[in-house]
């Protein structure tokens, strides 16, 4: 085992594929020298500007041009530099990318993957801040990927890039500098698109949550541990397709329900899980699922006032409180 | 006639007929629709035939094309059967796309169709992409394949086509955009949509070569595509070749062709003067009774393809979920 940052991580993802399959390429803005946060910085000497990719500042249409490439045979990963941008690409996503497949009768295939960092900085205010996940849920054609640890975010991303479909990636800007082990089996080490996982075993609780607020949840768990309730935490890790068994699993283990999003709450990816716990095993139930989200407000620049609504472990705790006691 | 005395060789002859298989394909939809066999909507390319006849014949089966929600003639072009149109125009399953495509997404990647496109400008993003992927990472050494996007003047004001344009002048692709200057998108007059004259022009903007041509003199559009196609084979770079042409029906099965924003004067001039049709013959000098021979001998074509869309069965409702992923 060996330790590396989350932003490592994704990197060595992207080299390894690089190297096992001469059609993967990466594309987007400064990703020569990745000067947004050193995701792709170095890339260019080992893989040559044929490989990794500058454009314009474009990102529409440079969703389209990595589609494009994907439907002729390459396996492109764009870069978008921030979630918030990947608003500009939704068209490409949308409408070309995802249904590629089922417009043309099964005759194409769009292998593509589009990363984009997304989640609350530290005062970087409205429009760089987002948490978009839940819009991608709603898109059929596509699978969207949000791993909350360095592991995770590797073996995901190199299924993501091996996946012939269209893959939203979404790493969290917090992650990048969290470190953790990873395993060294090199190229093979990859993990099922679709497949949540248990992150802290427990018994009265269900939290339910996914990147970067795992590890507010995995705070809160412990704080509430000192206590006597035990949590267990749910990572969901692929947001799309959504891995109703394991939601359900935890659902009949705790019978309560505390489901944890950064995004906004309204039609949020903790909407979705507390419809198909609704929808499947409502008769486990124990007390009503409470959700924690951010509210319905853009993310104010000033940094009391953006802690205020971003939420966190203490929010996370608060609504475990709630469930229990009723 | 002696053969000796005819003005044309055979191929010409046959950009003849084919002009004639897209206009009898496109009013034969417009019958079917009335007749309530053809369901959604149509765009007919009606008027507008010796562009797909003039720049299509100019590919190779394996150059790369992609088209707009006006496609069908290109498509027909490119190579595709008339029966496996009429059948995806149905919705039967032996159509190319299953059915599942219709009239604005027919795609047959056999003949490097990579498909229409519903969203107006959005095939120029994928085939910067697909023209990338011929020139990737050294490929070029192995093919010298190009792509052509065709387009209308309504989509020359959106974004894509700019961001495009420099893109694939800058990389310097094997990609020649085709605008169709039909002189209005949907109801608006290109005078209300832009201020310039030529939309070619546009090119000398991006550093590329624009040429705006009349889009209904067949041997004009053919000699322009192959030199332009030509140049690309060779590492010229792409073009933007404007073809000013006129179609003859309403925007889509929706609209009436005169009446809201053209005047029956206008169309009926275009239809009289500058048919496309009517001045190959003249080119051609072919006599009434080749052409009523050849207007009967696409009957029987279009007769029998039809013949074959309707007796084929539609994709079951089981069948279809397995074409949304890869
Ligand atoms: C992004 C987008 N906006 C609007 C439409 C509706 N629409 C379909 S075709 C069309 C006009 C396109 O004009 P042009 O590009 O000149 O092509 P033409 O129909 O004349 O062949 C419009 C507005 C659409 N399909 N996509
Ligand atoms: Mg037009």
């Amino acid at each position: 085992m060996r330790t590396i940052t989350y932003l490592q991580a994704v990197r060595e993802a992207m080299e390894e594929e690089m190297e096992r399959d001469e059609k993967v390429f990466v594309i987007g803005l400064d990703v020569g020298t990745g000067l947004t946060f050193g995701v792709t910085t170095g890339m260019i000497d080992k893989f040559g500007k044929e490989r990794v990719i500058d454009t314009p500042i474009a990102e529409l249409s440079v969703a389209g041009v990595a589609t494009g490439a994907a439907l002729n045979g390459l396996r492109p990963v764009m870069e978008v530099m921030l979630q918030d941008f990947i608003t500009l690409c939704m068209e490409q996503i949308t409408n070309q990318a995802s249904k590629a497949r089922l417009m043309t009768g099964g005759q194409l295939k769009a292998p593509v993957v589009f990363r984009a960092p997304g989640g609350w900085f530290g005062s970087f205010a409205a429009q760089h801040s987002q948490s978009l996940e839940a819009w991608f849920a709603h898109i059929p054609g596509l699978k969207v990927i949000a791993p909350s640890t360095p592991a995770e975010a590797k073996a995901l991303l190199k299924a993501a890039i091996r996946d012939d479909n269209p893959v939203a990636f979404f790493e969290h800007k917090k992650l990048f500098g969290r470190t953790g082990e990873v395993s060294e089996y090199g190229e093979d080490y990859v993990i099922e698109i679709g497949k949540a996982d248990i992150k802290r075993e427990g018994t009265d609780v269900s939290i339910i949550t996914y990147s970067n607020m795992i590890w507010e949840a995995m705070d809160a768990a412990e704080e509430l541990a000192k206590e006597g309730i035990s949590c267990e935490v749910l990572d969901l890790r692929t947001i799309s397709p959504m891995d109703r068994e394991a939601i359900c699993e935890t659902v009949k283990k705790t019978g309560k329900v505390v489901v944890a999003e950064e995004g906004v709450e309204t039609g949020g990816v903790g909407a979705e899980v507390t419809a198909i716990i609704a929808d499947e095993v409502y008769a486990y139930l124990d007390a009503p699922v409470k959700r924690v989200a951010c509210p319905m407000i853009p993310i104010p620049f000033n940094p009391d006032l953006e802690r205020f609504v971003v939420p966190n472990k203490d929010n996370i705790i608060d609504a475990v409180r709630e469930v229990i006691n009723g | 006639m002696c053969a000796a005395n005819k003005k044309y060789d055979e191929k010409m002859l046959k950009d003849y007929k084919d002009m004639w298989l897209i206009r009898k394909f496109e009013d034969k939809i417009y019958q079917l629709y009335s007749e309530g066999v053809l369901p959604g909507t149509i765009h007919a390319s009606t008027g507008q035939e010796a562009v797909a006849v003039g720049i299509c014949k100019q590919l190779r089966k394996d150059d790369l094309m992609f088209t707009n929600h006006r496609g069908h003639g290109h498509t027909l072009m490119k190579g595709a059967e008339a029966k496996r149109m009429f059948a995806e125009l149905l919705g039967k399953e032996t159509g190319y796309c299953k059915g599942l495509g219709g009239s604005m997404h027919v795609a047959d990647t056999e003949n490097g169709v990579l498909g229409a496109n519903g969203v107006v400008g959005s095939g120029m993003p994928l085939a910067v992409g697909a023209a990338l992927s011929l020139v990737y990472n050294g490929r070029r050494e192995d093919n010298d394949k190009v792509c052509v996007v065709f387009f209308g003047d309504g989509a020359s004001g959106a974004g894509v086509f700019h961001e495009c344009m420099n893109m694939a002048s800058n990389w310097n692709l094997p990609l020649i955009f085709v605008c169709e200057n039909n002189l209005y998108g949907m109801s608006t007059p290109i005078k209300e949509q832009g201020s310039i004259e030529n939309i070619a022009d546009r090119a000398a903007g991006y550093n590329m070569e624009g040429v705006t041509i009349d889009g209904n003199d067949l041997e004009l559009v053919k000699e322009t595509a192959a030199r332009l196609i030509q140049k690309a084979r060779e590492g010229g770079g792409p073009s933007l070749l404007e073809c000013k042409t006129y179609r003859y029906n309403g925007h889509s099965r929706g609209d009436k062709p005169y009446g809201i924003y053209r005047t029956k004067e206008e169309v009926d001039y275009w239809k009289t003067e500058k048919d496309p049709i009517l001045r190959y013959e003249k080119v051609l000098g072919l006599s009434d009774e080749e052409i009523k021979e050849i207007k009967k001998e696409t009957d029987a074509i279009i007769d029998e393809a039809v013949k074959f869309a309707m007796e084929s069965d539609a994709l079951s409702p089981e069948d279809v979920l397995q074409y949304v992923f890869a």
